[in-house]
């Protein structure tokens, strides 16, 4: 397992990020902001390896967001993302 | 659900080990009673909180084994990890009446709906059979008119979770047709030596590309890797494979 292969995917930041986000981000669509591509955020690369979380475009490897919770004070950046849209025909049970 | 999920805040909710049942010499399924769970769909996660004594917690992301009930029941079947912080705890002390915590259920992309009728492809690597599971028997508790095929990686005959249930819904009308790939050691008298999935096994344990069949993939992030990009040489379209990865350690925090 080479370091390249250390990431996993937007679904297992899920847990923490429905501390902010009340609709289900793995099923939102997300916009990098460097190269352009569209993904469902389920699909970036995300490291867990730090204090936080970084997620990153699974086709550039562009940051996509940043969190980061420390003594209860919560982190976000999401300059990496042009935009999210989350459709409600995607939104099951997540919570 | 859909316009349900929208507003509903995050709560740990308290669950009680209700039933322990070992699948491997080193996987342990717990049963899990949680107070006021709303239901899951088939290939969603939880994450289970323990806190010890002095205040100290640990979370990890735990995949729903079970098919989705209303009965407030939930299964996960969890590896221990040499080294593992929570699954040697989880896997060889936990205790029928115990009270942990969850979180749930999360993801809402991995997941099979039952109206989905198509031709479902599954693709396991190790533990990354605990989603697929739920679909399997999401399925087959629903009579779901879909095909379903699972090719299943492990290391060694011994290392099969759900050996007999599979065994079960794939002598089932083939409802559900099971590929086993061997990586370390083969049963006696297997027909291909022991290794990682190759073309050819892709071709003969996966539905043919032009059925465009819904894929989903699970395992290690080297596995999904290694399988989806044999998935995409042999025809099919990324765009119809869904992924979900395990980290180096397959603890998934």
């Amino acid at each position: 397992m080479n370091a390249s292969m250390n990431y996993l995917d937007g679904n297992a930041a899920a847990g923490e990020l429905n501390k902010i986000f009340a609709a289900d981000i793995t099923s939102a669509q997300g916009q990098c902001a460097n190269c352009g591509t569209k993904k469902r955020f389920a699909e970036a690369h995300l490291y867990m390896q730090c204090p936080g979380l970084v997620a990153r475009c699974a086709l550039c490897g562009h940051v996509l967001l940043r969190f980061a919770n420390v003594e209860g004070r919560v982190f976000l950046d999401l300059r990496g993302m042009t935009y999210l849209t989350f459709d409600p025909g995607q939104q099951e049970g997540s919570g | 659900m859909a316009g349900t999920a929208v507003l509903r805040p995050v709560t740990w909710r308290s669950a009680t080990v209700v039933g322990l049942h070992d699948e491997t010499a080193t996987a342990r399924t717990l049963a899990l009673a949680v107070r006021d769970w709303p239901g899951h769909v088939a290939g969603q996660h939880v994450d289970l909180r323990l806190t010890a004594a002095d205040g100290y917690s640990a979370v990890r992301s735990y995949s729903i084994a079970s098919a989705p009930s209303s009965d407030g029941h939930i299964e996960l079947t969890i590896e221990r990890l040499q080294n593992g912080e929570v699954s040697p705890y989880l896997t060889q002390q936990v205790m029928v009446g115990d009270e942990l915590e969850v979180r749930g259920p999360i993801g809402g992309w991995f997941v099979w709906h039952p109206e989905q009728t198509g031709p479902i492809q599954l693709v396991a690597g190790g533990s990354g059979i605990v989603p697929l599971m739920a679909m399997i028997r999401s399925r087959i508790s629903l009579g779901s008119a879909a095909q379903f095929r699972l090719l299943y990686s492990v290391r060694e005959p011994g290392a099969v979770f759900y050996r007999d249930e599979l065994r079960a819904v794939s002598n089932q009308g083939e409802a559900v047709i099971v590929t086993y790939a061997y990586t370390r050691v083969t049963p006696k008298d297997w027909p291909r030596p022991a290794g990682r999935i190759d073309a050819e096994l892709v071709a003969k344990g996966t539905w043919p590309s032009n059925l465009r069949p819904s894929t989903y993939v699970c395992g290690p992030t080297s596995f999904v890797e290694h399988t989806t990009e044999l998935l995409i040489a042999a025809g099919h379209d990324r765009e119809r494979i869904r992924t979900e990865r395990f980290g180096a350690t397959g603890e998934r925090k």
